[in-house]
């Protein structure tokens, strides 16, 4: 089976066979990462712009890696170097960034949907880096692989995402994977940040972080903004910390192979409690370097590259 | 001018239980019971076969975007939008650039109309200075002005002192209120209706309590002064369950839909394209049938399109970033014939009332109707014919319209005003 797909802007759009060609293709490339050359040259001569109109520290510094280690070249934009805050168009930016003949964009930025408005305006590949609060594809990609190397199959896992699931495009990304993986996810937090219509996304929500997590295979931690609190969703981080955070009593509820999934930046003591942070059950590092892995595998196979190595999943 | 004869036509004429084949007829510029043999000789005559010949529509609720912003649309496009959708009445909201909230700017506008026109433009006023919801306009003055209520659509007066002063004040001159039901605190960086696609696209959601609670407030402040409070394009199903419940006590408030919010849903959203982002948003497909219901049961008095041209640049955007709002006087008769008259069973009259004689009655116009001796404003349409709507072949300067390229069924003939005929079927006669 071969991969034709030009962009990637939602894991709610990929099929089974598509995620797992990714995953697979991503699991070659991790290989290389352990040698002592970390470069192939599957990229050389294309050049990667990474246009981040959005504040992001790491998801940039994990594209620009991925993009080196296929040895493409990178540009990096961000709302100050870009034209936008002069008062450009989205569209004239992208327009300009083909025009300079750059061979994809990455992007990252506030409002959702903009990576597919681009997709309709450019003819080069435009891979979603995260948009607003819809989806972050590539996160999804490396947290469910992340969990394929722990636990295999995802089918019938019981997979709980805990805090602000409104405003994540992390949570989302992962949403649509897990239901094509046939994962059974429980979202929980609080009712303002978990809604009831989130269940439009074929999930079990819950306020009940006990009963959620109880079994539990994998818990993934979402970053708690401070914002939140201003805008009046929750009363104060104490509270949601004694309410929702994770600590070694409520970790005990989860299922014993159970592995914590967090995307970083970490609030340590709000979210979770520092000594499951960095104990074993702790899976986060694994999940930067996976992150590497992975984005070479979109940016590969967006690129025209062919998956290999591809097995089926059980 | 000569005399006009229209023949052969379905006449429906709400406000005088008029629907039957028969023949129209018009002397100077005033609709009369006929015409002496000598006048049928010299007769315009209009061949009405197989044609609706109805008062002209009347839409109460349009944004002509002059002064400020006359790139989206002035006030000429705008009446030659609403000549060729059939209407020969509409008003303009004050949400122009400056705010038509002082006597200078109605008397600029009202000069523009007499000069531009060509059909009957009437002007609204605000509620408060600069629409900024912090003091009362100079209502009393604007009345005098010639303004047929006053309204700060677009945005709701959030206080409810301040509004409740505007109701008192207003009823002094018998002026009704219009209001754009919106609660700002609850839809801060809102763009969609908040729901279950809201939920899937990562947008972020305006609930419908937003718009409840402030119609709520309206019937409360519509009973405690007696003022008249016309609550604007109703988008969420409890919203009309309260009106209903108002109105059945007997609160002086009225309601309007818009034919956007009976024919679309925020499903239309899940491609992100701004030609369906509005305020108040498209709600879901709940929503729309209580809107239907309300306007079948008379809870919601009348359609009107909220005509917001903007143009081409300015809705290619991010979602999140693009302006609300859409075209609707060219589209609206055959997208309202689609909803209510082929897929929900309301008569062709129930359906012509709702765009002509009800709006005009609501806000005491000399229109919406066929009376011997009222002002000969006719519309002439094909309930039948099949057409494809292209924005920009249209007549205004704008082109965000959801069923721009879409085929649409019911078309205007030809539209006429103090007896004049201002649209043929092709083309507007331009002043
Ligand atoms: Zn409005």
């Amino acid at each position: 089976m071969s991969w034709n797909r030009r962009h990637l802007l939602t894991l709610e759009e990929l099929s089974l066979a598509e995620l797992d060609q990714i995953h697979a293709t991503a699991a070659s490339f991790k290989k290389i990462l352990t040698r002592s050359v970390k470069k192939v040259p599957a990229l050389r001569g294309k050049t990667i712009v990474n246009l981040f109109l959005e504040p992001s520290t790491r998801t940039r510094m994990a594209f620009d890696m991925a993009a080196k280690r296929l040895s493409a070249d990178t540009i990096s934009l961000d709302a100050k170097s870009s034209s936008t805050t002069k008062g450009e168009s989205l569209r004239d930016t992208a327009q300009n960034i083909e025009a300079l003949q750059a061979d994809m964009i990455v992007v990252r930025h506030s409002a959702p949907g903009s990576p597919l408005y681009l997709s309709k305006i450019l003819g080069i590949p435009v891979i979603n880096a995260g948009d607003g609060a819809h989806e972050h594809p590539t996160q999804g990609l490396l947290d469910t692989f992340t969990m394929r190397e722990r636990l295999g199959s995802l089918k019938g896992r019981r997979v709980v995402i805990l805090g602000d699931i409104l405003y994540s495009r992390v949570a989302r990304s992962n949403i649509q994977a897990l239901k094509t993986f046939g994962a059974d996810v429980t979202l929980v937090g609080p009712s303002t940040l978990v809604p009831k219509h989130l269940e439009a996304l074929g999930v079990t929500v819950s306020h009940d972080l006990r009963s959620a997590l109880a079994d539990a295979e994998v818990v993934m931690l979402l970053r708690i903004q401070h914002e939140r609190q201003n805008a009046g969703m929750f009363p104060s981080i104490g509270e949601y910390t004694s309410m929702f955070g994770l600590n070694q009593q409520r970790a005990a509820w989860l299922h014993p192979n159970a592995i914590i999934m967090h995307p970083g930046p970490i609030n340590r003591g709000v979210e979770i409690d520092s000594e499951l942070a960095d104990g074993p059950r702790s899976v986060i590092l694994d999940q930067v370097t996976n992150g590497i892995a992975v984005r070479m595998a979109v940016l590969y196979l967006c690129a025209g590259g062919q998956p290999e190595y591809v097995t089926p999943t059980g | 001018m000569p005399a006009l004869w229209i023949q052969n036509a379905r006449v429906i004429d709400p406000a005088n239980k008029r629907n039957a084949v028969g023949d129209l007829f018009v002397k100077n510029g005033l609709i009369v019971a006929d015409l002496s043999a000598a006048d049928k000789k010299k007769a315009k005559v209009i061949d009405g076969t197989n044609l609706v010949a109805c008062p002209g529509l009347v839409d109460i609720h349009v944004h002509f975007r002059e002064p400020g912003q006359t790139h989206k649309e002035n006030i000429a496009t705008g009446s030659h939008c609403a000549a060729a959708g059939g209407f020969t009445t509409v008003v303009c909201m004050p949400n122009t650039s400056p705010p038509a909230s002082n006597t200078g700017t109605i008397q600029y506008i009202k000069d523009v109309i007499k000069r531009d026109a060509v059909v009957k433009v009437l002007t609204t006023g605000c509620i408060t200075v600069d629409m900024k919801g912090e003091a009362l306009a100079p209502i009393g003055s604007l009345a005098k002005a010639g303004v047929v209520a006053i309204t700060d659509d677009g945005d709701c007066v959030q206080s409810n002192e301040l509004m409740r002063r505007a109701c008192e004040y207003a009823k002094m001159f018998e002026l009704p209120i219009m209001d754009h039901c919106q609660d700002h605190s609850m839809t801060v960086d809102a763009v969609m209706n908040e729901g279950e696609v809201s939920a899937r696209l990562g947008l972020k959601g305006w609930p419908n309590a937003a718009e409840d609670l402030i119609v709520s407030r309206n019937a409360i402040l519509a009973t405690y002064t007696g003022a008249h409070i016309h609550m604007q394009h109703i988008s969420s199903r409890n919203a009309v369950e309260i009106i209903r419940r108002a109105k059945d006590r007997g609160v002086s408030i009225s309601a309007e839909a818009t034919p956007h919010h009976i024919a679309l849903t925020d499903k239309c959203i899940e491609g992100y394209d701004p030609k369906f982002k509005m305020n108040p948003p498209l709600r879901t497909a709940e929503d729309q049938e209580a809107i239907i219901e309300g306007l079948r049961d008379g809870t919601i008095d009348i359609i009107a399109t909220d005509h917001a041209p903007h143009t081409d640049y300015e809705k290619d955007k991010e979602f999140d970033y693009a302006p609300n709002g859409i075209l609707g006087l060219e589209t609206a008769l055959p997208v309202t014939l689609d909803i209510l008259l082929r897929k929900n069973r309301f008569s062709l009259p129930k359906v012509v009332d709702l765009m002509t004689r009800k709006p005009a009655d609501l806000l005491k116009l000399a229109a919406g109707t066929l009376s011997v001796g009222a002002a000969a404003d006719i519309c002439l349409f094909d309930p039948k014919e099949k057409w494809t709507y292209d924005a920009r072949a249209g007549f205004s300067k704008s082109s965000n319209s959801p069923w721009d390229g879409e085929e649409l069924q019911g078309r205007i003939k030809t539209t006429i005003v103090d007896g004049r005929v201002v649209y043929d079927g092709k083309n507007v006669r331009k002043r």
